[in-house]
């Protein structure tokens, strides 16, 4: 899986939790998933569950709190699908 | 100086009917909301009929966004969030999305438990030691204020948002703490109501105490017998009850529709002294709340033209009307009229008090007192207190002015409310 499949395939599971539609569309790595896309803190957690299933990987709590943003969130998959 | 207090919106989610209107037509009507219930039977609880609020997926929609609904699964809170709405958007008051919170609103809205359902859900998963897959609901689901934090969400409330519980009692006291804030001048607008869970999770202690009817599997409407000669027990219900309570200038100044004037209220305790018990009312505490609710209400027991009773349809019915009769000092063919809803709903537990509240101001609203259901066989104690046409088998047509609406609960509680017909 390439990097751009792999953002496509987060912004599917993000979807549900945003609320700002423009930030969503416009989507780059640099969007902070809280102070962008308007996700409710709380909702992080949910979405790593989601990223854990979609990719049939474990994230752990250090690394779900570096989380916040698409480039971080991408990393950590990619570290964590070589690792497999 | 004491505010006087009215009521401006109605919102309700019953088993005989969703929304105000479809109540209103289930109450004058004689509707039963008691249905058979397969999950009951399947369980092997004894009493395999209920009353459930009946709801579709676009009426769940209207109410809750899709994020909102991913691993929800709390009927109270859904069932509050939609009687809550509901009466705010009946009062003619907005849901708006501003900045400020609205500090003059708030919402004290009851619960017996909360999210039972999520709740078992949780422990499942957490004894398989999936606790970090829980999702980031569990809490706001469970924690019994789930549904005032909610509503409280929903509307921008700035006010009070809390969640009372005294158990079956809970909906009218909730109604009583709101008259107190507004007539204080502590608030301005409240929402009051109760609401309460559906299913075996929330019923079984009651199965197991052997206080529900279970005579009527093969016959749910029948099941729920309030003063029944044959009353055997009380058919579990659940659902929501709402209430915008304001204070009266700021009802006048935005021509608000006044559903009623709350005069006034009590609840007190028999502390499970003398004959109350951690499931029996103490009868002197009973008689007390409601002469003390006629005091505080500045009228006489004359004046009571109708009563909502709590009357479950068990062994207490009985002694209920008994308390009544003394408390006002009428029997006979001198009582008020009584009814109980609870023939066409169960007893719907901690949203008892406040879906039979809004049944008690529709009758005042809309000049009617609903018929008791399944009583044609009046139980042979009631009737030497009381005389038989005190009990309307049939909807009557008629102008009650002054309603007192009482519940009773398990902790021996007790909450009587006043409600008036709205004179300028």
């Amino acid at each position: 899986m390439n990097k751009d499949e792999l953002i496509a395939k987060l912004k599917t599971i993000i979807k549900p939790y945003t609320t700002n539609t423009d930030a969503y569309d416009n989507l780059t790595e640099e969007t902070d998933f809280i102070n962008d896309l308007n996700i409710n803190s709380a909702n992080l957690v949910d979405i790593i569950l989601d990223i854990e299933e979609a990719f049939d990987i474990v994230i752990d709590n250090p690394e779900m709190e570096r989380m916040l943003d698409v480039k971080s969130a991408v990393e950590i998959i990619e570290t964590k699908l070589a690792s497999k | 100086m004491k505010k006087r207090v009215v009521i401006t919106g109605l919102g309700v989610v019953a088993p005989n009917g969703v929304g105000i209107p479809a109540f209103t037509h289930a109450i004058k009507n004689g509707i039963s909301g008691i249905r058979h219930d397969t999950q009951l039977k399947e369980l092997q609880f004894s009493c395999q009929i209920a009353g459930k609020p009946q709801i579709s997926d676009a009426l769940i929609s209207q109410y809750f966004t899709e994020l909102e609904l991913r691993g929800f699964n709390s009927t109270g809170i859904l069932y509050g969030v939609i009687a809550g709405i509901e009466a705010w958007k009946n009062a003619g008051l907005a849901v708006e999305n501003n900045p400020e919170p609205d500090w003059d609103s708030g919402t004290i809205f009851g619960s017996g438990t909360s999210g039972i359902d999520k709740f078992r859900e949780s422990i499942y998963k957490i004894d398989d030691l999936q606790t970090r897959r829980l999702g980031s609901t569990v809490v706001a689901q469970t924690m019994n204020s789930g549904i005032s934090a909610y509503l409280g969400g929903k509307l921008g409330l700035g006010n009070i948002v809390t969640t009372n519980s005294s158990a079956c009692s809970t909906g009218t006291e909730a109604i009583i703490m709101a008259y107190d804030r507004i007539q204080s001048g502590q608030a301005k607008r409240i929402l009051a109501g109760s609401t309460g869970d559906s299913g075996p999770y929330i019923w079984a202690g009651f199965d197991a105490l052997r206080v529900c009817s279970s005579k009527y599997n093969e016959n749910p409407e029948q099941g729920s017998r309030p003063m029944s000669a044959s009353a055997a027990g009380f058919v579990p219900g659940s659902g929501a009850g709402a209430l915008v309570i304001e204070d009266l200038e700021t009802a006048l100044e935005r021509g608000a529709i006044i559903y009623a004037e709350i005069l006034g209220g009590n609840v007190n305790s028999g502390g499970q002294r003398g004959n109350g018990s951690m499931t029996a009312p103490n009868s002197t505490a009973v008689q007390r709340c409601i002469t003390t609710a006629l005091g505080v209400s500045a009228i006489t027991a004359n004046d009571v033209d109708a009563i909502n009773g709590h009357l479950t349809a068990t062994t207490k019915d009985g002694l209920e009307i008994e308390n009544w009769a003394k408390a006002l000092g009428r029997h006979g063919a001198d009582f008020p009229y009584i009814n109980s809803l609870k023939s066409l709903t169960g007893h719907c537990l901690s949203a008892a008090g406040s879906i039979e509240s809004v049944a008690s101001v529709l009758q005042l609203h809309e000049n009617f007192i609903f018929g008791n259901t399944n009583c044609d066989d009046l139980h042979p104690e009631i009737v030497t207190h009381i005389d038989p046409s005190r009990i309307p088998l049939k909807t009557i047509e008629t102008s009650p002015t002054i309603i007192a609406k009482a519940s009773f609960g398990f902790g021996d509680v007790n909450a009587c409310v006043i409600f008036k017909k709205f004179q300028q």
